[in-house]
């Protein structure tokens, strides 16, 4: 830890060096760490007191009231798009890795033609971007009549070239043998897949399943295109209506993104270890 | 056939195991079919779509027929379309560098193994799982006229004397695209650091002995061992990031709705305005495309120069 050169020119011995060293990177920590945390410790403030309190900066203690989130559930209904938000991503993210996991299985561990070109098609769509798809597939939707329902917020997420790439690398680390062993004691492939490969890759599962609904809770361009009304929106679009009509009333505001962030922050504290990993593990593709 | 056997290490016979096998043929047609269905209709069919409407004139009455490439030669006479598009310019040149930068120095300050370090980790990254909506509704509050930033710089300029007044950023055309890259910078560099403290645990140790045997200073270790090693990582998350802010949308939607006057407006808003608040959707798939040309151009150029700095270990 030490990094003392031999001939370092400065007379400064090396455990004093280590302890300015070291107070230099907590410091830098620290500074970076309230930057992160700042803008959350302002909104629960904020969403804690009267409107008044903001423009005259009296946050006395004792004037801390509720009052602000039992009017925001009265003005918006959250408990709708909670309900949404959960019914979608949790839909969305099992039909993702059961179809993707399909496609995988027959590109890593199936014999047959044209395999390599298919698998390259899915691959080039991962060069696609969103945003050359969101007009299509929005007046797609429309043609289906599944404009402002939960189909449109659901079908068209389920397909992910990425998801079926991460999960087709993962079984093709898995040995042949098990596949090979399975078929002589008679088994189907869609039961090798049921029985062997899925039980086998839990944790790629999971590491996907989290990215997955991560970016499903927190889909923002897609539900505000495809929704129309509160009956049909989600966390994040409903809260973005809710600043368009309330744009200046920060108590309430703030109350809002509270109860928006709330139940993610307390699922990611739980098991940060677990979402970090996921993330970290697909966000680089696996590696 | 060889070089695809190298990726099954434990297969006892490749040869057997890539034989080509006709019980296995419609089987495995099967097993593709549900997701086949999938991205034949929201990605090969809406491609074909979006296409077609970039070559269409399509305004609030539904499609009335083709104009060629006339949407494309509108697009560049189109000065709104070059404001975008040198906003989401500004986005990328801001947001890569900066993000890359702060989270590989957070990333080698956590990896000093210190106390404190998961907290760090969990902290950092909290605003990586949050909504952005509801990050950029407390940024407009944060950065607004009479906000706590304000507040803080006042504050500053009462404690030292030094006379520094806050800037406006939502409400100044020159500053509201620094907010919304405040904003990124809060958003994702938690994740940038998550990645690269993974690649900096990935380097050997004895790499480091090595260097400090022959007398390398931490400065020294840092530039010739550690950012060698993690070079495919920068790079890595250099497209990523680019790809990212090329299509930034909702930052600036929700903070300033790309005001001022459009100068925070990214291509993509422009894109959105255009499609679904003027019924243009042949001038939306126009623009979609002409994005899409940049991305791929950029990302191809990245990949043609990354020969020059990225160390690939296995080669």
């Amino acid at each position: 830890m030490t990094v003392t050169t031999p001939e370092a020119p400065l007379e400064i011995p090396a455990k004093q060096q280590g302890i300015i060293k070291s107070l230099l990177v907590q410091s830098l920590l620290l500074l970076g760490g309230i930057f992160m945390l700042a803008p959350f410790l302002v909104m629960l403030l904020v969403s804690l007191f009267p409107a008044d309190a903001l423009l005259t900066r009296n946050f006395a203690l004792e004037r801390i009231t509720l009052q602000n989130y039992v009017e925001t559930f009265q003005v918006v209904p959250f408990g709708r798009y909670y309900f949404n938000s959960a019914l979608v991503a949790i839909v969305t993210t099992t039909a993702q890795l059961v179809v993707a996991s399909l496609a995988a299985f027959a590109f890593a561990r199936l014999r047959f033609r044209g395999r390599e070109s298919l698998f390259l098609l899915y691959l080039a769509t991962l060069m696609i971007p969103f945003i050359v798809l969101l007009i299509p597939n929005f007046l797609i939707i429309r043609q289906l009549k599944w404009f402002n329902s939960y189909w449109a917020l659901i079908v068209p997420s389920i397909f992910s070239a990425f998801t079926t790439f991460f999960l087709r690398q993962y079984y093709r680390g898995l040995p042949i043998d098990l596949d090979e062993a399975a078929r002589l004691d008679g088994a189907s492939s869609f039961r090798i897949w049921h029985q062997v490969i899925l039980p086998l890759s839990t944790p790629a599962l999971a590491a996907i399943g989290i990215f997955a609904f991560n970016n499903s809770w927190n889909d923002f361009l897609w539900p505000l295109v495809v929704t129309a009304t509160d009956e049909m929106r989600t966390i994040p679009v409903g809260l973005a209506a809710f600043q368009g009509q309330f744009s200046t009333d920060w108590n309430l505001l703030m109350a809002g993104a509270v109860i928006a962030l709330l139940p993610v922050l307390i699922i990611y504290i739980l098991s940060q270890n677990w979402f970090i990993r996921g993330i970290a593990l697909s966000g680089m593709g696996g590696r | 056939m060889t070089s695809r056997t190298r990726t099954i290490p434990d297969s006892p016979s490749p040869r057997r195991f890539f034989r080509y096998r006709p019980d296995q043929q419609w089987e495995a047609y099967l097993f593709i079919l549900p997701s086949f269905i999938g991205f034949a209709v929201f990605v090969f069919l809406a491609i074909l779509i979006s296409l077609g409407l970039s070559f269409s004139d399509w305004g609030l009455t539904g499609w009335k027929g083709f104009v060629g490439l006339r949407n494309y030669q509108a697009l560049i006479r189109d000065p709104v379309f070059w404001k975008t598009f040198r906003n989401t310019a500004f986005y990328i040149i801001t947001v890569v560098p900066l993000q890359l930068g702060l989270g590989l120095l957070m990333a080698v300050l956590l990896n000093q193994g210190l106390r404190g370090r998961v907290i760090y980790r969990v902290l950092y990254f909290m605003p990586v799982v949050t909504t952005i909506v509801a990050g950029a509704i407390i940024f407009r509050l944060l950065l607004g006229s009479n906000g706590p930033v304000a507040d803080l710089i006042y504050g500053f300029a009462n404690l030292t004397g030094i006379p520094v007044s806050p800037p406006e950023w939502l409400n100044s055309t020159k500053n509201s695209k620094w907010a919304v890259t405040m904003l990124t910078l809060w958003k994702n560099t938690g994740f940038t650091m998550v990645i690269y403290l993974a690649a900096l645990q990935g380097v050997p140790q004895l790499l480091y002995d090595a260097a400090e045997t022959d007398g390398a200073g931490s400065w020294q270790r840092f530039r010739h061992v550690t950012l060698p090693m993690i070079s495919p990582t920068t790079f890595f998350l250099i497209i990523l990031q680019m790809i990212g802010a090329f299509q930034l949308f909702t930052e600036p939607f929700v903070m300033t709705r790309g005001g001022p006057a459009n100068s925070s407006m990214p291509v993509v808003q422009y894109i959105y305005q255009n499609a679904f608040n003027f019924g243009r959707m042949g001038k939306a798939a126009a623009i979609a495309w002409f994005l899409f040309l940049f991305i791929f151009g950029a990302t191809l150029l990245q990949n043609f120069f990354q020969k020059r700095w990225v160390y690939y270990e296995a080669e």
